[in-house]
C-alpha cells in the first residue's frame, strides 16, 4: 500500500467533502427549525432529492399530516396540502384518482399514520391506490413531546410510558409495514433508517424505487423510514442514532419488505 | 328555450335527480358511505359518474369519503359527498378544515328527520366557521339547489350542504334537467396540480395560511381575520327564503323543508276558511334570512315554529322575529317506528290541528295588563 492512500486526518477535508456538505437542495427553501439531531429533515430532504431525479417535480402533489414535520410545508417548494390528522392517504386518494398523471404522495409520522390514520393506510393499500406513502417512524408522538404511539417498541420510554413500554399494560407495537405488504393492492414497501450513512443512501434508493413502482402504475406503495427523535426520546442529540439502531430497528428490521405470496391479480 | 317547446321531463327519485343535476354541474368526484336514506344517492353517483369520466368511491368510512372529496377538490375537481346525521357528525372534522383551508366541498345531508338543523347550521368541528346551507321543499327545488351549491361552493370556496330528508330522497317525480347559470366564478388559481413545483412559492392549501419561507402568507391570524370577513360577507347577500300570505297574516307559521310545504297546504285550508294565515319558509338556514323574517312577522299577532324536532330553528326564528314574544312553538319530534323517517306529525291534519289551537288562544299581548 503506498502512503498516498492513507488519509491524512491533520488537515482540513479537501474541497469537493466540503462542497458536499454545503450543498443546498433546491426544493428546500430555508431554515427547518426542528430540533438538533432530528431524522426528519433528512427524511425529507432524500424524498425531494429523489422527486427531483426523476424529473416530476412539476407533477408532484404531496399530503402531509401532523407532526413535527408538518411545518415542512414552508420549506418545501412542492405543491402541498396539509390535511387532518391520520387522514393523508384518503385526500392522496382523492387527489390521485382525479389527477392520474400527477405524482402524489403523503408524508406521515407514526403517530399521524398508525394511530389516528390506520384505518385510512390500510384501505388505501387494499385499494392498491397508485399513491406513495412515507411514514417518518420514531415511535414517540414528538411533536407534542414524547408520548407513546401505536409503534413505540417494548421497553421504549415516553412521557406515557414513563418506566418503558411493557405489553402487559400498553400492548403490543404494529408493524404497519408488515401488515400492509400482507395486502393484495400493494406494490413495493420497504423501511429505512436515516441514522447512518450507509442507511440514509440506502433510504434513498428505497424511496426512489417506491415512487418508480407509481410511476409505472403498479399499485400502493409505503416506504417506512425510522427516524431519530432525541427530544422524544429524552437522549442527547448525538445518541440518536445508536439509540435507534438499538431499540427500533430491532423491532422494525431494515430492507424491502416481501410481499404476501398469494396475489390476487384479477382485473389489475 | 322557446314557448313552444315542452320542458324535457324524468321520473325519477331525489336520489337519482341530485346526481343528474350535479353531474349537469360539473360534479365529477363523489365518494360516500352507505346509509340510509343516503344511500340511493350514492347507489346513482355510482351508476352515473363513471359515464361521464368520473369518479365514484364507496368508501370505507364517512371519514374516509369526506378526505377523499376533499383531496379531489383541492386538486380542482368538483367534488360532493354525503350522508345522514350520525355520518354527517363522522364528517364535520373535515368540514371545520375545509372551512378554514377554503376547499369547496358540496354535502348532502340526506337526513333522516329534521333533527340535524344545529348540525347542519351550527357546524360541530371546531373552530369560527359557518356552513351554507339550503333546505329544498321538494325534488324539483332540490335539483336547482344541486347546481346552486355547486356555485356558490365554488364561490366562495368553503363547503356547503343540503337539508334533505327521506321524502325528498325517495320521492319520484318528473323533473327536467338542464344545466343553470349563476354567473362568472373566479379562477381555480388555488387548485393544486403540481406545476408550481420547484417555483419558490409552489401552491400549499393549509389552514395556518403560513406560506412559503419565500413567500409568508397571510399566518393563522390573518387567515382567521379573512375568514371571519368572508363569513360575514355571506351572512349579508346569501340569505334566501319564501313568504306566502304574509301580508295580511295575523298568524305566521314558519317551516322549512318538507315540513313547510305541508304547512303551505294547510294555510291554503284555513285562509279557504276565513282564518288570516300565511307562511315563512328559510331556504338557506345558514345565512338565517333574518331580514325577511323581521319583515314578514312585523304586523303578524303570532308567529308558529313548525319543525320536526324539539325546537332547534325556534332559535333562529326567536333571534329575528319582529316581537320575539309572539313565537310559539308548534312542532315536535316525531319518527317513525324503523327509526329512520318521519313520523304521523308530518301531515296537514296534526299541523293544522296545532295551529287552529293556538289561533283559539289569545296572544301574548292580548293577556298582557
Ligand atoms: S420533537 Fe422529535 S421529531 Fe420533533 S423535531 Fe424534535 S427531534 Fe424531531
Amino acid at each position: 500500500m503506498t502512503e498516498s492512500r492513507i488519509i491524512d486526518t491533520t488537515k482540513a477535508p479537501p474541497p469537493p467533502a466540503e462542497l458536499a456538505a454545503k450543498a443546498h437542495p433546491d426544493l428546500i427553501l430555508g431554515e427547518h427549525g426542528l430540533c438538533p439531531g432530528c431524522g426528519e429533515p433528512v427524511a425529507l430532504r432524500l424524498l425531494l432529492e429523489v422527486l427531483q431525479e426523476l424529473d416530476v417535480v412539476q407533477r408532484s402533489i404531496g399530503v402531509v399530516g401532523h407532526g413535527c414535520y408538518g411545518s415542512f410545508v414552508q420549506i418545501m417548494d412542492v405543491e402541498v396540502l396539509q390535511c387532518l390528522h391520520g387522514r393523508a392517504p384518503s385526500c392522496a386518494t382523492g387527489i390521485k384518482r382525479v389527477r392520474p398523471d400527477g405524482v402524489v404522495f403523503t408524508m406521515q409520522g407514526d403517530g399521524d399514520m398508525v394511530n389516528e390514520g390506520l384505518q385510512e393506510v390500510l384501505h388505501t393499500a387494499a385499494r392498491g391506490e397508485n399513491v406513495t406513502c412515507i411514514l417518518l417512524n420514531n415511535g414517540v408522538f414528538g411533536d407534542t413531546g414524547g408520548q407513546q404511539t401505536a409503534t413505540t417498541v417494548i421497553g421504549q420510554r415516553t412521557k406515557t410510558s414513563l418506566d418503558g413500554r411493557d405489553p402487559k399494560t400498553h400492548g403490543y407495537p404494529i408493524p404497519i409495514a408488515d401488515l400492509v405488504a400482507s395486502l393484495d393492492g400493494v406494490a413495493y414497501v420497504a423501511r429505512g433508517a436515516v441514522s447512518s450513512a450507509g442507511s440514509v443512501a440506502r433510504t434513498k434508493r428505497l424511496i426512489r424505487t417506491a415512487f418508480e413502482h407509481q410511476l409505472a402504475g403498479s399499485g400502493f406503495s409505503l416506504v417506512e423510514i425510522l427516524t431519530m427523535c432525541p427530544t422524544g426520546w429524552f437522549v442527547p442529540a448525538a445518541a440518536g442514532p445508536d439509540y435507534l439502531t438499538e431499540s427500533l430497528e430491532k423491532t422494525y428490521p431494515l430492507g424491502e419488505l416481501p410481499l404476501r405470496p398469494i396475489r390476487l391479480e384479477a382485473g389489475r | 328555450m322557446t314557448a313552444t317547446q315542452a320542458p324535457r321531463l324524468q321520473l325519477l327519485d331525489g336520489g337519482a335527480a341530485i346526481t343528474a343535476s350535479a353531474l349537469a354541474a360539473g360534479c365529477r368526484f363523489f365518494a360516500g358511505y352507505p346509509m340510509s336514506p343516503f344511500t340511493g344517492l350514492l347507489e346513482s353517483m355510482s351508476r352515473e359518474l363513471p359515464e361521464v369520466g368520473g369518479v365514484c368511491m364507496n368508501a370505507e368510512s364517512e371519514i374516509e369519503a369526506v378526505n377523499m372529496a376533499l383531496g379531489a377538490s383541492a386538486a380542482g375537481t368538483r367534488a360532493a359527498t354525503g350522508s345522514c346525521g350520525q355520518g354527517i357528525a363522522l364528517m364535520q372534522e373535515a368540514v371545520a378544515e375545509m372551512a378554514l383551508n377554503e376547499t369547496p366541498m358540496v354535502l348532502f345531508n340526506m337526513a333522516r328527520n329534521q333533527q340535524d338543523y344545529f348540525q347542519c347550521t351550527r357546524g360541530g368541528g371546531w373552530g369560527d366557521y359557518r356552513t351554507i346551507t339550503l333546505a329544498p321543499k321538494d325534488v324539483p327545488e332540490a335539483v336547482e339547489h344541486t347546481q346552486l351549491l355547486f356555485h356558490l361552493a365554488e364561490k366562495y370556496r368553503a363547503p356547503v350542504i343540503m337539508y334533505g330528508d327521506p321524502i325528498l330522497a325517495q320521492t319520484q317525480v318528473g323533473v327536467e334537467i338542464r344545466e343553470l347559470d349563476f354567473g362568472p366564478l373566479p379562477p381555480k388559481d388555488w387548485a393544486l396540480d403540481g406545476s408550481t413545483g420547484g417555483s419558490g412559492r409552489s401552491r400549499q392549501i393549509w389552514t395556518w395560511a403560513m406560506g412559503k419561507t419565500t413567500d409568508p402568507g397571510l399566518g393563522p391570524d390573518g387567515q382567521w381575520r379573512m375568514i371571519a370577513e368572508k363569513f360575514a360577507a355571506i351572512e349579508a347577500v346569501e340569505q334566501r327564503s319564501e313568504s306566502y300570505l304574509v301580508e295580511d297574516a295575523e298568524t305566521v307559521v314558519v317551516a322549512f323543508g318538507t315540513a313547510a310545504l305541508f304547512a303551505a297546504h294547510v294555510v291554503d285550508e284555513l285562509r279557504a276558511q276565513g282564518h288570516l294565515v300565511g307562511l315563512f319558509r328559510p331556504i338557506t338556514l345558514w345565512p338565517f334570512p333574518a331580514t325577511a323574517l323581521e319583515a314578514a312577522t312585523r304586523s303578524a299577532r303570532r308567529v308558529l315554529v313548525f319543525e320536526l324536532n324539539a325546537g332547534q330553528m325556534l332559535d333562529d326564528v326567536r333571534q329575528y322575529v319582529y316581537d320575539r314574544d309572539t313565537v310559539r312553538f308548534i312542532g315536535g319530534v316525531s319518527i317513525h317506528d324503523s327509526g329512520m323517517s318521519f313520523g304521523p306529525l308530518l301531515d296537514a291534519a296534526p299541523i293544522k290541528e296545532r295551529i287552529l289551537a293556538e289561533l283559539d288562544r289569545p296572544s301574548t299581548q292580548e293577556v298582557a295588563p
